[in-house]
């Protein structure tokens, strides 16, 4: 089925549709059977410098490798605990939080005719994920030894308990499996594999002409039945932004993910026959805006003035103009679309500028003569264009309250020394990602004692001990109802306490030409394995 | 003879220290930018102290600026370029590869230029002062004020998205399993849109030397004993008038070669043409060093030899050239 929403209405239509009369829906694909063959071309922005997603975590690397080597599990719409297996066909936790068991599916071999057993499940997990992977280095470190009774069965054994729900949520992002028989000798590091991934995947890894294009190739021993439907699959690198909305009118591409299209060309592009704009398919890689704080300054340590600057802050302002719609206005620090974890019942921070003026005075900070009561040093994150105008609005919003916020502009690697190596900062502005569980990557937001230098992490001098003491407890705690409430009281401590301040969360936009078919029919859609995509003739 | 080869040989010898301040120059510009590879490495992906850490010592990064620049001119001497970080591969492979493109882009952007701006340049100094030159001067003024992106930006939209009629990205089509002729005129076509965006800003520059250059030459003495004897028109303004004004042309093709090096960033990047201007922008923004020095280094050789061709046509063109008495 196609999910093509502009902004909502049309899904919206197509679903009451259905409950009327749901033969009369040809437009939607539904009696039409997949089609198999033919090339899919999509838009790359970047080539990144190791294609192995069990040592780098990342979406830049998914992109490419999650089409070749496969996770334990991937995220899924209708799946129990909106999972969907792929590589295991179950997973069960011990009561006492020692163990997971994983159950394997048979008759998988890899790229290379070798077939797929346990000790590839324990080799990854061993070796890879948990002494080298960004992120499996935090979710797996009292990993200790895992077991493998036949080849079938992985028991994943930890020194301490840890929280079944927590690998369960991990599995889609942090477990792409390696196979054993190519990485047992030799550095990790330096394997060619590393560059022309070999997995289990529905295509194979063909050729990478570096700043050309990635090619992948149909997998013709998959065990998906009849997948996958493509026999291609090309990543064309575009770096220029406006040259992907131009390849996709001309037709030279077919889709482009990762709002490779730039937000303000949507509403034209949209309008082109044959071209669909599709908001879903990245629920589970929700992007926050957030509003970073050097709390070492003497001003910005004082409750009064982090509300003051909430308060200052017109959400739906940046939700209209800077995301123009395409975002939802944040309450704290886990996403209104998580289904999980999420509470509204937090403090807010109504868009209120005498309030914000008041607050301040309160604080003992009045206006000077020329209506400024301090400046601060603003270092808006370069990565997208969003964060780069929400710092100018920034600047603009303060400057109401009588804050002088100058603007500070960095490249990258410029804007990662300066903020999280050197605190050489008042306020800035961070993109970061909420993974499916606040222990992967949002508490060490808040949390303190973490060493300089540490990307998207609290390097604001940040340190609660009641928030700190939440976030230990909720790591060792093994009922995921009461894990569940742990998180709901950071939620409320944070929003409290604004150590940080959330505004916005955002997921990409996907624009394809409406030949593609299934497009976006999972949470994580465009980093997932695409073996059930197809193209219409 | 002798004369062209003495100049070959004093330009290549001072070749060596322009290299030298090059690389050294260009190691500490991006030795003072903030922030390093592994910076710009783990902002993309994330990850904590230890592999940050071991990262650095991975890549010699933990080492003094001054103890890389050694073993960097070091390996130099060797003519050895080092390896990438960010590619984990050999500097010169990847150079190889990048610099065909750029070369093939930079040629014929500077042929289409030179070709036509001259040609335009002598029918507008043909007759200086009348309707023509006018219209050809300012024509050639509102393109050299245009932005090579925004040139390349709206042909992309007219000829790539509404017409049809060309390619608006990459250098070949991939993985066509074209060769031989197929091949060349494929890439042929890939071609045409980034070259034309290129080309057509620089046109107006030979243009205009070469009509003002013209200008100046018709106020000789020798041109006015031309016209006394008679001689047609056309053959004075071909064979007397525009040959004459071809010097200062030849000056500003040496100049303009290194100028095309810097347009071939933005061109290259907005028609996804995998070359060397693109390389060095990434270079930049991953802070790899080695990279950066090797596209720096190549680009500094190409303009030098550039300049050397262009000051031995010059000696060829202009005997007073290269005897020695030259200031």
């Amino acid at each position: 089925m196609t999910w093509s929403f502009r902004p909502n209405r049309r899904g919206f239509l197509a679903g009451t549709a259905g409950l009327l009369a749901s033969t009369a829906l040809p437009s939607l694909g539904l009696a039409q059977p997949p089609a198999h063959g033919g090339r899919l071309v999509v838009a790359a922005d970047s080539e990144p410098r190791n294609l192995n997603p069990a040592m780098v975590a990342s979406n830049g690397v998914f992109f490419v490798s999650s089409k070749i080597v496969e996770p334990l599990a991937e995220a899924s719409f209708e799946g129990e605990d909106g999972l969907a297996p792929r590589l295991a066909t179950s997973w069960e936790g011990s009561p006492d939080g020692l163990s997971v068991t994983f159950k394997l599916r048979e008759g998988v071999t890899w790229h290379d005719g070798t077939p797929f057993t346990s000790a590839d499940v324990a080799f990854s997990a061993l070796n890879v994920w948990k002494p080298l992977q960004n992120l499996g280095r935090v979710v797996f470190k009292d990993l200790e030894a895992v077991d493998t009774p036949d080849d079938h069965t992985a028991i994943l054994r930890f020194s301490k308990p840890t929280p079944f729900q927590l690998i369960r949520n991990a599995l889609p992002p942090l477990t792409a499996v390696l196979p054993k028989h190519l990485y047992e000798n030799g550095k990790i590091d330096d394997n060619p594999a590393n560059n022309a991934p070999i997995g289990t995947g529905p295509f194979r890894f063909a050729e990478h002409k570096p700043g050309e294009y990635y090619r992948l190739i149909r997998n013709d021993t998959y065990w998906g039945k009849d997948q996958p439907y493509l026999d291609e699959i090309i990543y064309r690198v575009l770096p220029d932004r406006a040259a992907a909305a131009g390849a996709l009118e001309s037709e030279e591409i077919h889709l482009a993910a990762f709002s490779a299209v730039p937000l303000a060309d949507l509403a034209r592009i949209s309008k082109v026959p044959g071209i669909e704009v599709v908001t879903r398919g990245y629920e589970a890689l929700t992007y926050q805006l957030v509003v970073e704080i050097n709390h070492r300054r003497k001003e910005l340590a004082d409750l009064k003035v982090r509300q003051a600057m909430a308060h200052a802050i017109d959400r739906k302002f940046v939700v209209d103009t800077i995301f123009l719609g395409y975002a939802t206005a944040s309450t704290g620090p886990v996403p209104v679309n998580d289904k999980q974890f999420y509470t509204p019942d937090v403090p807010q921070y109504p868009f209120d500028v005498d309030k914000a003026n008041a607050l301040l005075d309160e604080a003992g900070y009045p206006r000077g003569d020329n209506g400024v009561r301090f400046t601060l040093k603003l270092l808006p994150a370069p990565y997208f264009n969003e964060t780069r105008q929400f710092g100018d609005y920034l600047r603009q919003a303060l400057a109401k309250v009588g804050i002088d916020a100058q603007i500070v502009n960095n490249d990258a690697p410029a804007h990662m020394k300066a903020v999280y190596t050197d605190h050489d900062f008042d306020i800035a502005v961070a993109p970061p990602v909420f993974r499916g569980d606040p222990a992967i990557s949002t508490t060490i937001l808040v949390q303190s004692g973490i060493p300089d230098g540490v990307p998207f992490s609290n390097q604001g001098g940040y340190a609660n001990p009641e928030i700190d003491a939440v976030i230990a407890k909720a790591a060792e705690t093994l009922d995921p109802a009461e894990r569940i409430a742990l998180y709901k009281e950071f939620q409320r401590l944070v929003a409290a306490d604004l150590p940080l301040i959330n505004v916005a969360e955002w997921g990409f936009i996907t624009v394809a030409r409406s030949s593609v078919k299934n497009v976006s029919n999972n949470p994580r859609w465009a980093v997932s394995n695409w073996a059930d995509t197809w193209i219409e003739a | 003879m002798n004369r062209l080869l003495r100049l070959t040989r004093r330009r290549l010898w001072t070749a060596i220290p322009v290299l030298m301040i090059v690389v050294v120059g260009g190691f500490f510009m991006l030795e003072a930018a903030p922030g390093d590879a592994v910076d710009a490495y783990v902002g993309a992906i994330g990850g904590d102290a230890e592999l940050i850490e071991s990262l650095r010592r991975d890549w010699g990064l933990d080492q003094s600026p001054l103890h890389r620049l050694g073993l960097y001119l070091w390996s130099l001497a060797h003519l050895d370029l080092g390896m990438s970080v960010t590619f984990s591969r050999p500097v010169r492979d990847i150079i190889l590869e990048r610099l065909p493109n750029t070369l093939l882009l930079m040629g014929s952007a500077t042929a289409l230029s030179f070709a036509l701006g001259s040609l335009l340049g002598i029918v507008a100094g043909a007759r200086p002062g009348s309707l023509r030159d006018r219209t050809l001067s300012i024509a050639s003024l509102a393109l050299y004020a245009m932005p090579g992106f925004w040139l390349g930006l709206v042909l992309t939209v007219i000829f790539s998205v509404h017409l049809r009629w060309l390619p608006g990205s990459g250098i070949e089509t991939i993985a066509s399993g074209k060769t031989g002729l197929a091949r060349a005129l494929d890439i042929a076509r890939h071609l045409v849109l980034p070259v034309t965006s290129l080309g057509l800003v620089y046109l107006a520059l030979y243009l205009r030397v070469m009509r003002s250059a013209m200008a100046e030459v018709w106020r000789l003495d020798f041109v006015l004993a031309t016209r006394a004897r008679g001689v047609p028109r056309r053959r004075i303004v071909l064979r007397h008038v525009a040959r004459n004004a071809l010097l200062p042309l030849v000056t500003m093709l040496g100049v303009q070669a290194a100028a095309m090096l810097g347009g071939s960033v933005v061109v290259e990047t907005l028609f996804s043409v995998p070359g060397l201007g693109r390389l060095a922008q990434e270079a930049v923004s991953s802070r790899d060093t080695p990279l950066l020095l090797g596209v720096i280094l190549t680009s500094a050789v190409l303009v030098i030899l550039v300049n050397l061709a262009v000051d031995l046509l010059y000696a060829t063109l202009d005997p007073r050239v290269g005897t020695g008495g030259r200031t």
